[in-house]
C-alpha cells in the first residue's frame, strides 16, 4: 500500500503529476468535443426542425449513422483518413514522407462529431419543450428572428436540455479515452505508460478509473447545481 | 472509386462479424442475467444488498469500457494469486477478458432498465396477485415480468444495439473482429474512407436488423396497443 502511495504520488518517483496533467489533458479534449458537439448538434437540429426535405433526411442521416457506428471508427477515420489528407496535400507542395494529424484535434472533433448526434436530439427536444406562445409572443412585438433566437429560444431551450446535456457530456468523457488509441496523453494513455514501465498494471488502471469516476462525479454535481440554478424561475408541482 | 478494393475490404471485414456477434450476443445474454441479480438485489430492501448494488452501478457506468478493458486484460495479471488459479487460462486470453468486461459493464446499465420496468407495474396488480393467492415467485413470473418487459424493451433495444457497437473495443486488446480487420487494413493500405465505409455499413445493418427485431417484439408483447391502432371508425371486430 505505501508503495502504491509512493508510485502515484508526487516524489521523485511518483506519477502524480504525470497523471495530474493527464487528467488535464483528460478535461480539456472532452470539453472541445463537447463544444464541437454542441455546435454541430445545434446545427442538426435546426436542419431537422426548420431546414427543407433534403436538410431532413441529412440530418436524420448524420444523427443514425453516428449512433450506429463504433466510436473507435470514428475515430480512425478522422485520424488516418486526415492524416491521409494531410500527407497528400504535403505532397502537393512538394514535400515528402508521411504527415500526421494533431491527435488531439482528430479526437476532439471524433467525439465532438458524435457527441453532436447525441446533442442535436436534446436540442429538438428542449426547442419543441418552449411554449409556443413564447414565440408568438416575440413575433408580435416585432423581434427579429436572431433577436428571438438569442432572447427568447436560447435561454429557455438551454434550461430544458440541461439534464439531457449533463448526460451527453458524461458520454464525450468516457469517450475521450478511445483517443488514447491514437496516442494522445490523457489519463488512459498515461496508464498505459505508467504501467507498461512500472509492470503494476492494475495500479495504473484502477487509478485511471478512479480519475474517470472523479471527474464525472464533480461534473455530474456541476450540472445538478447548473440544473437547480436554471430552473429556479420554473414553478414545479 | 475503386471497387474491387471496397469489395475485398468488404469480404475481409465480414470474416470479423461472427466474433462481433459472439461477443454482443454472450456478453449481453450473461449481461441480462446479472443485470436482474442487480436490479433485485436494488429493490430487496436490504440496505447491505442495496448499497452493493449501486456501488457497482455507480463504478461502471462513471468509468470508461476502455479502461475496465484494460483493467481485466492487464491489470489482473498483475497478481501472482491470479496468476496461479484456475481463472488464468481464461484471464490470459483476450477473448475471455473481453467478453468478461462487457459483460460486466453492459449489466450496470441494464440492471437500471430492468429496475426501472419493475418498478413501472403498477402495485395494484401486484396486489391482485396476492389476493388471488399466488405466491411471490408466481407473481414475479406472470405479472411482473411480462408486463415490466414490455416497459423496459425500447431502453433495452437501444443498450443492445450500444452493446454491439461496444464490441469494437474488443479490437485494442488485439481480437480480430470488424473495427480491429478495418484498423489492420488502414494501416496497411492508408485507404481509411473507403475502410471506414464498408465497416460502416456492416454496422449500420446490424443495427437495422436488430431494432427491427426489437421493434417486431415491442409489437408482440403489447397486444393492447395494436387494437388501438386501428383507423378510427372501422368498427370493432367481433370476439
Amino acid at each position: 500500500m505505501t508503495n502504491y502511495v509512493e508510485l502515484m504520488g508526487f516524489g521523485p518517483r511518483g506519477w502524480g503529476l504525470l497523471l495530474l496533467e493527464a487528467t488535464l489533458m483528460t478535461i480539456a479534449v472532452s470539453a472541445t468535443a463537447f463544444a464541437l458537439g454542441g455546435v454541430f448538434g445545434a446545427l442538426i437540429a435546426w436542419a431537422r426542425l426548420e431546414g427543407n426535405r433534403l436538410l431532413r433526411l441529412a440530418a436524420d442521416a448524420y444523427t443514425t449513422v453516428l449512433r450506429g457506428i463504433p466510436d473507435l471508427l470514428v475515430i480512425y477515420l478522422l485520424y488516418f483518413g486526415g492524416s491521409e489528407a494531410l500527407t497528400a496535400l504535403a505532397h502537393a507542395f512538394g514535400a515528402k514522407g508521411f504527415v500526421g494529424v494533431d491527435a488531439f484535434a482528430a479526437g476532439a472533433i471524433a467525439v465532438g462529431i458524435i457527441s453532436g448526434a447525441y446533442q442535436s436530439e436534446i436540442f429538438r427536444g428542449a426547442y419543441q419543450a418552449i411554449a409556443r406562445g413564447e414565440l408568438e409572443a416575440a413575433r408580435s412585438v416585432g423581434m427579429s428572428r436572431w433577436l428571438m433566437f438569442r432572447r427568447i429560444i436560447v435561454p429557455q431551450a438551454l434550461r430544458f436540455a440541461i439534464p439531457g446535456l449533463g448526460n451527453v457530456w458524461q458520454l464525450a468523457l468516457k469517450e475521450s479515452a478511445l483517443i488514447s488509441v491514437v496516442g494522445l496523453t490523457e489519463i488512459l494513455r498515461q496508464a498505459q505508460v505508467g504501467a507498461g514501465s512500472t509492470r503494476q498494471p492494475f495500479a495504473f488502471f484502477i487509478t485511471a478509473a478512479a480519475l474517470y469516476l472523479m471527474l464525472s462525479t464533480l461534473s455530474g454535481l456541476g450540472f445538478q447545481r447548473a440544473e437547480a440554478v436554471a430552473m429556479r424561475g420554473v414553478r414545479r408541482g | 472509386m475503386d471497387f474491387d478494393f471496397l469489395g475485398q475490404t468488404l469480404l475481409l471485414l465480414l470474416g470479423g462479424v461472427p466474433l462481433l456477434l459472439q461477443l454482443a450476443f454472450f456478453s449481453i445474454a450473461a449481461g441480462a442475467v446479472f443485470a436482474v441479480l442487480l436490479a433485485l438485489m436494488r429493490l430487496s430492501g436490504n440496505p447491505v444488498l442495496d448499497h452493493a448494488a449501486r456501488s457497482y452501478v455507480f463504478v461502471f457506468r462513471g468509468t470508461p469500457l476502455l479502461v475496465q478493458i484494460f483493467l481485466i486484460y492487464y491489470g489482473l495479471g498483475q497478481f501472482p494469486e491470479i496468476r496461479q488459479s484456475f481463472v488464468w487460462p481464461f484471464l490470459r486470453q483476450p477473448y475471455w477478458c473481453a467478453l468478461l468486461a462487457l459483460t460486466l459493464n453492459t449489466a450496470a446499465y441494464s440492471s437500471e432498465i430492468i429496475r426501472g420496468g419493475i418498478l413501472s407495474v403498477p402495485f395494484g396488480q401486484i396486489e391482485a396477485g396476492r389476493a388471488c393467492g399466488m405466491s411471490r415467485s408466481l407473481i414475479f413470473r406472470r405479472i411482473t415480468v411480462p408486463q415490466g418487459l414490455r416497459v423496459a424493451l425500447p431502453a433495452y433495444g437501444n443498450e443492445i444495439i450500444l452493446m454491439t457497437r461496444s464490441t469494437a473495443l474488443a479490437s485494442v486488446i488485439t481480437l480480430m473482429e470488424v473495427t480491429g480487420i478495418a484498423s489492420k487494413i488502414i494501416s496497411e493500405t492508408f485507404r481509411a474512407v473507403e475502410v471506414f465505409v464498408c465497416a460502416g455499413a456492416i454496422y449500420l445493418i446490424l443495427n437495422f436488423a436488430i431494432s427491427r427485431g426489437i421493434a417486431l417484439l415491442e409489437r408482440r408483447l403489447s397486444p393492447q396497443t395494436r387494437e388501438r391502432a386501428a383507423p378510427a371508425g372501422v368498427p370493432e371486430p367481433a370476439r
